[in-house]
């Protein structure tokens, strides 16, 4: 017993340890890097460091980049996978079960691997370089319908949805009255689960965004290869630029965590 | 009651309205789904095969059809080769340890618990901090001369490691990065599926003697065998794909090389970033070789996974 607790209590101070040493890092001065032992408190130079990644990088509207994209993103996502997660675990319709078996597969496709087609269709749409190309295709996506499907066959009572019918609601309504409020919880953890992906997502947007419109993450990795041996200027943006997110989570950490435990439940 | 004179007064139209309400809705609300799907994942997909039989740069405006000259050229390409093994040299290193650290970590959790909820959180603070920030953070960790990593080490006497020049140790560092991001996820998710097998089997096993990693290895893996299935292949197809992590080492690094060349001698160049490479990052802007090249990525994807699927099931209660 007194084993396991020393094993977890290990293993999260190596999960966070490397978080709160960058903070160490963003906090001093480039000369303290050098010094052994290395430093491990933090110290006095934090501010300084942050307003050069302001002179360096576009960080502000990279800052503003990221909240429109990921916020939309969550919004859509909340949405439309709602809106799916109701019609397969609450209605009638042909071909329904291949079809959801069919949405649990997408999510196997290696889908990196249609990254040049995709950048061809951005040029073609003039999106390059754009929100654009980040929002539209992520509106929706496999897991937040699995997830929502999930949710809604076992929180929402067919009764609900029958005693509805009686009253004369279309199925719209049906979903604008009955549906919508009572999906309120998963649909909170799964705009917060989406919302730290979108803000973390780094690869699509260095492919399709130039370095003077950036996200956050572009901006990051901007700051990261310019300077060489620049540490604590890459640690001081990786600090104000996800650390807030890890903030929040740590807030929400048991909604999100249950909602990352029932969306792996398979059905 | 108060129904009735409502379904009296309604007319004709309505009721045919109403009909087709019921039938129609359903595939409307699924739509979106598969709509944004076909036209961004599957279309891309399938037309990077038919991008891949031509010559076909971002600069040319006309595209020649060659046959399968780039597949070719391909196989007979050093440098595809040597992304080809970093990318299973990194994936077994990185997948391997991870699996079985987050089922041990799972099962662990699995039990009546103080402090439940802050194991679980700082378990998965890792898989919350972008990619960039942890590549970031280890690459100073990682460092040769000041970094924590190599000052620890020296406790033990190993002399200072240049992690990003060398293949092994460069393939190592990588590992570590992705399985700090990944493994308490894949905790979880285990987890998740441990704790749906019956408490029964565990008391039973208890008055029978067993100890603990015997009902790790006799029960606990037996039982959640669809989930390991499913997280084996998904870590899989994770793991072949790997590119930010490879490319901002080699940038944050301070090593040398390009942007996508995974360090100056390619020692920790993947397969995707390969892809990169040959479509964005070279002056050429090579589609057509590069949307080759994503082809041959995607059968060793199908293969590996095909392979990994076809090793858990038939793993017996002993694969830990």
């Amino acid at each position: 017993m007194r084993l396991r607790y020393l094993t977890l209590t290990a293993v999260a101070f190596f999960s966070a340890f490397p978080l709160y040493y960058s903070v160490v890092v963003a906090s001093r001065h480039n000369s303290a890097l050098a010094e052994v032992p290395p430093p491990l408190l933090p110290g006095g130079n934090f501010f300084a460091n942050v307003a050069r990644v302001f002179d360096t990088v576009p960080f502000g509207l990279a800052l503003l980049n990221s909240v429109i994209v990921a916020g939309s993103i969550s919004v859509a996502v909340m949405f439309f996978s709602t809106l799916a997660g109701f019609a397969f675990a609450k209605l009638k319709f042909r071909g329904k079960n291949a079809m959801l078996v069919i949405t649990v597969a997408t999510m196997m496709v290696p889908a990196q691997l249609g990254i040049i087609p995709l950048y061809m269709l951005m040029v073609k749409l003039e999106w390059t370089g754009t929100n654009y190309a980040l929002i539209v295709p992520a509106l929706v996506n496999a897991f937040g319908v699995f997830f929502m499907t999930q949710y809604l066959s076992r929180a929402l009572p067919t009764e609900l949805l029958e005693a509805g019918r009686v009253d004369g609601c279309s199925t719209w309504g049906l979903f604008w009255h009955v549906v919508l409020p009572a999906a309120r919880p998963a649909a909170a953890v799964l705009g917060m689960l989406t919302f730290m992906s979108a803000w973390n997502d780094y690869f699509w947007p260095l492919v399709v965004l130039s370095p003077d419109n950036p996200t956050v993450q572009v901006a990051l990795s901007t700051l990261a290869s310019g300077y060489v041996n620049d540490y604590v200027l890459g640690l001081a943006g990786t600090a104000i630029g996800t650390l807030p997110l890890v903030a929040v989570f740590a807030l929400f950490g048991k909604q999100i965590i249950g909602g990352i435990m029932q969306g792996a439940v398979k059905g | 009651m108060s129904t009735l004179p409502l379904a009296v007064t309604r007319r004709r139209g309505q009721g045919m309205r109403h009909t087709l309400d019921v039938r129609v809705s359903p595939y409307a609300y699924v739509a979106p789904f598969f709509l944004l799907f076909c036209a961004f994942g599957l279309f891309p997909l399938v037309y990077t095969a038919w991008v891949s039989l031509h010559e076909w740069t971002l600069l040319s405006e006309t595209q020649t059809f060659v046959g399968l000259d780039n597949f070719t050229t391909l196989l007979a390409d050093d440098y595809f080769w040597n992304a080809t093994f970093n990318t299973l040299s990194i994936g077994v290193l990185s997948t391997v340890p991870q699996l079985a650290l987050a089922i041990w970590l799972a099962h662990l959790l699995n039990r009546r618990l103080r402090l439940q909820t802050l194991f679980r959180v700082s378990l998965l603070l890792p898989n919350v901090t972008s990619v960039v920030a942890v590549v970031v953070i280890f690459s100073q960790l990682f460092g040769r001369d000041f970094g924590m990593i190599n000052w620890v080490l020296s406790w033990f006497g190993v002399g200072s490691i240049d992690w990003a020049a060398g293949t092994a140790s460069s393939h190592v560092a990588l590992s570590v990065m992705i399985m700090w991001r990944w493994t308490g996820y894949n905790a979880l998710i285990f987890l998740a599926a441990m704790q749906a097998v019956p408490r029964e089997l565990y008391e039973a096993a208890t008055l029978d003697g067993a100890g603990n990693f015997t009902q790790l290895r006799r029960i606990t893996i037996p039982m959640i065998r669809p989930t390991m299935i499913f997280v084996v292949i998904v870590s899989t197809i994770g793991a072949m794909q790997i590119i930010a992590e490879p490319m901002l080492f080699g940038q944050s690094s301070g090593g040398g090389g390009g942007i996508a060349t995974g360090g100056p001698d390619r020692q920790f160049q993947t397969l995707a970033l390969f892809v990169y490479e040959q479509g964005f990052a070279n002056s050429t802007f090579d589609f057509g070789y590069a949307s080759a090249a994503s082809w041959l990525m995607f059968l060793a994807v199908v293969i590996v996974a095909g392979i990994n699927f076809l090793i858990t099931r038939r793993a017996k209660g002993g694969l830990v």
